[in-house]
């Protein structure tokens, strides 16, 4: 077991914890970066696809996983931010300018879902994000001049000061800048004064209250960032598509990025990363599977959305902590090697907590 | 005149859907009274009670009657299953885990569906398809007002059991106070698991007074999510008010779909579900409550 000791205020401030992290982080992200040179095209398309992922994943945690607020029309802010991006590229934006347009609409927008749902509780807010995710998706495929109906919107090629980010390699590019920059954002705020409220207010609303934090001046900032985020994946995910679709962002894509952020782990960014790893890589391994299955199943065409049900269903009866909370366990058990107790990784029971006055 | 026959129709089939809508609710706030469960597969588990009676109609040959009151019982089989066997290991774990849960189920029900029936819509004979009812002049589907009576049917069949038998004032007990409950001797885990089984069947119901008029497929749990509407508007908690919600829904849906541009039918369920939770974050018939810390 590792006891960090503290001799120095800037190893409170640093957000790496030892050298370990830094080491192992560094590597990470040098082998991201010379992975295009090594690998083929199509499994740098698939790393595009998990970097966006993850940083929707990353978006939505800070929302379920730190303030305890449930969205299940996360694929509408996404849906915004890819809209908002690629018709302000197609009337001449710039990139540069439109990209953090895009983000800032979708903030606005996640905020102005968040103010009037202030007021609702967990279930109530489930069902009302549910309701504007299916309104969102409708205006999506009406308002025509603006995102192109049915036919859809075709997304320009992104330029940075004359030089064209073309091809999967520069969009691999962009998202892994992106998805650092979130995760260094959102690490950030998770231990500020800010990041502390969205948990009070997620472990006890009510303890939170009383300890003066504003509940819905720090719900609806939650919903802002989270939808800020998620629109940025949004942006980026209009350009690893190069072409949008209304029907591109509907309740099934709201239930992937919800399964990201419960399959990787409640509460913590590297769930966030696990989770998109799982559901970027599920298609393909679902793919590989058809082989091998009796031909009436494997040809159904409802198999990529069940094994999803299926795994959050497994996973919220068997592992409520997620991919990330095995990892730990797989972790402890490793670091304390020949010392482990079976009990320090036993679940505890737990009671309903009843919203009702009794 | 014209106008005035126009507007009865809209009423009519409004009603109709919004019969179907209430019934789906009924189911949600049957569980969510009982347990502070939100099922969100009920929609589909309509679906699977619409698939099984098309199964026995259709498929075994059964009088319409006998075949729908036998699917009514085997969806209500599978809510007491889908209850001790998956629901039950849940409680205590966040409301939205269940919420989640229940999503994923209503996706493997899907494939299920899909797996068993096939992805084509199908339908079946009933005693009310392309029948009409003369009214005094007026000429109504009969499909529409079978479901008009069907549900009030259902509804008094439910009235009669939750307030003058044993059982159903146990259940009515078991959901004001579990504790309370117990202690008086009533098996109150028993008693949830005919709870999920009741609002099983009802679904099942919904979905056979809904086959006249549409068709069976794989999507019609769909409606769940109208239904959602219903239930918010009643209250979540009040079963008179999940029908009257679902009526309201259904009715707005059709004015809707005839005075507004098109697409508006699509998104008018979850307009009223929005601006109902904007407006009365409780729902319209909601007892004022304040969480215990």
């Amino acid at each position: 077991m590792r006891t960090i000791f503290k001799t120095r205020y800037e190893q409170d401030l640093t957000l790496a914890r030892h050298g370990g992290d830094v080491f192992w982080y560094g590597l990470l992200l040098v082998v991201m970066i010379v992975i295009p040179f090594v690998a083929g095209e199509f499994y740098v398309k698939e790393l595009s696809g998990l970097l966006l992922f993850s940083i929707a994943g990353v978006g939505l945690m800070l929302l379920i996983g730190y303030t305890g607020l449930v969205s299940l029309g996360h694929a509408a802010f996404m849906g915004i931010g890819a809209y908002a991006n690629a018709a302000l590229m197609a009337r001449g934006v710039p990139f540069l300018i439109s990209l953090p347009a895009a983000v800032v609409i979708t903030a606005a927008a996640g905020a102005a879902i968040g103010i009037p749902t202030l007021r609702m509780s967990g279930l109530y807010l489930a069902i009302a994000t549910l309701a504007f995710g299916g309104i969102v998706e409708n205006i999506f495929s009406k308002w025509d001049s603006v995102t192109g109906g049915f036919d859809g919107l075709a997304v320009k090629t992104p330029e940075i000061f004359g030089w064209k980010i073309a091809g999967t390699d520069g969009v691999y590019y962009l998202s892994l800048i992106a998805l650092v920059l979130v995760l260094w954002v959102s690490a950030n705020i998770l231990r500020s004064p800010l990041g502390r409220a969205l948990v009070a207010i997620r472990d006890s609303e009510i303890s939170a209250q009383s300890m003066g934090i504003n509940l819905s001046r720090y719900k609806t900032i939650a919903f802002a960032i989270s939808a800020g985020i998620t629109g940025l994946a949004g942006a980026l995910w209009g350009h690893y598509q190069h072409h949008l679709a209304p029907d591109g962002f509907n309740i099934l894509f709201s239930i992937q990025l919800v399964t990201i952020v419960f399959v990787g782990g409640l509460g913590s960014l590297h769930g966030a990363i696990f989770g998109a790893i799982f559901v970027a890589s599920l298609p393909q391994a679902i793919a590989i599977m058809r082989d091998y299955l009796p031909s009436k199943l494997a040809n159904l065409p409802g198999l990529e959305p069940s094994l999803f049900g299926l795994i959050l269903v497994l996973c919220i009866l068997f592992q409520p902590s997620g991919i990330y909370g095995w990892w730990l366990r797989l972790k402890t058990y490793f670091i304390n090697f020949p010392l482990q107790r079976k009990a320090s990784s036993r679940r505890q029971k737990s009671y309903a907590k009843s919203e009702r006055l009794r | 005149m014209e106008d005035a026959a126009r507007l009865l129709q809209l009423v009519v089939n409004g009603t109709a859907a919004g019969c179907i809508y209430g019934l789906i609710a009924l189911g949600f706030v049957l569980i969510y009274k009982a347990t502070e469960m939100v099922n969100f597969a009920q929609g589909e588990i309509m679906m699977l009670g619409a698939f099984v009676a098309f199964s026995m109609v259709a498929t075994f040959g059964l009088n319409y009657w006998v075949g729908a009151l036998i699917a009514i019982g085997i969806t209500a089989v599978f809510g007491y299953m889908l209850d001790v066997v998956v629901l039950r290991r849940v409680i205590g774990q966040p409301q939205f885990a269940v919420v989640m849960l229940t999503l994923g189920l209503a996706f493997i029900f899907r494939a299920a569906a899909g797996f068993i029936w096939g992805y084509d819509p199908v339908g079946f004979v009933t005693p009310f398809t392309n029948q009409t009812v003369r009214m005094g002049g007026l000429v109504l589907g009969a499909d529409n007002l079978s479901i008009i009576v069907g549900t009030v049917v259902l509804c008094a069949v439910l009235y009669v059991f939750f307030s003058h038998t044993r059982l159903g004032i146990a259940m009515q007990a078991s959901s004001q106070n579990q504790l309370a409950a117990y202690y008086m001797g009533i098996p109150v885990r028993t008693i949830f698991s005919l709870i999920w089984a009741i609002s099983a069947g009802v679904a099942a119901g919904a979905g056979i007074l809904l086959s006249p008029v549409s068709m069976i497929d794989v999507n019609m749990g769909i409606l769940g999510i109208k239904a959602f509407a219903a239930a918010v508007l009643g209250g979540f908690g009040s079963i008179p008010g999940a029908l009257v919600g679902g009526v309201l829904v259904g009715v707005m849906e059709q004015f809707a779909g005839y005075y507004l541009p098109p697409g508006s039918q699509d998104v008018a369920s979850n307009v009223v579900l929005l601006v109902t939770l904007i407006l009365w974050p409780q729902g319209i018939f909601a007892q004022s409550q304040r969480k215990r810390v």
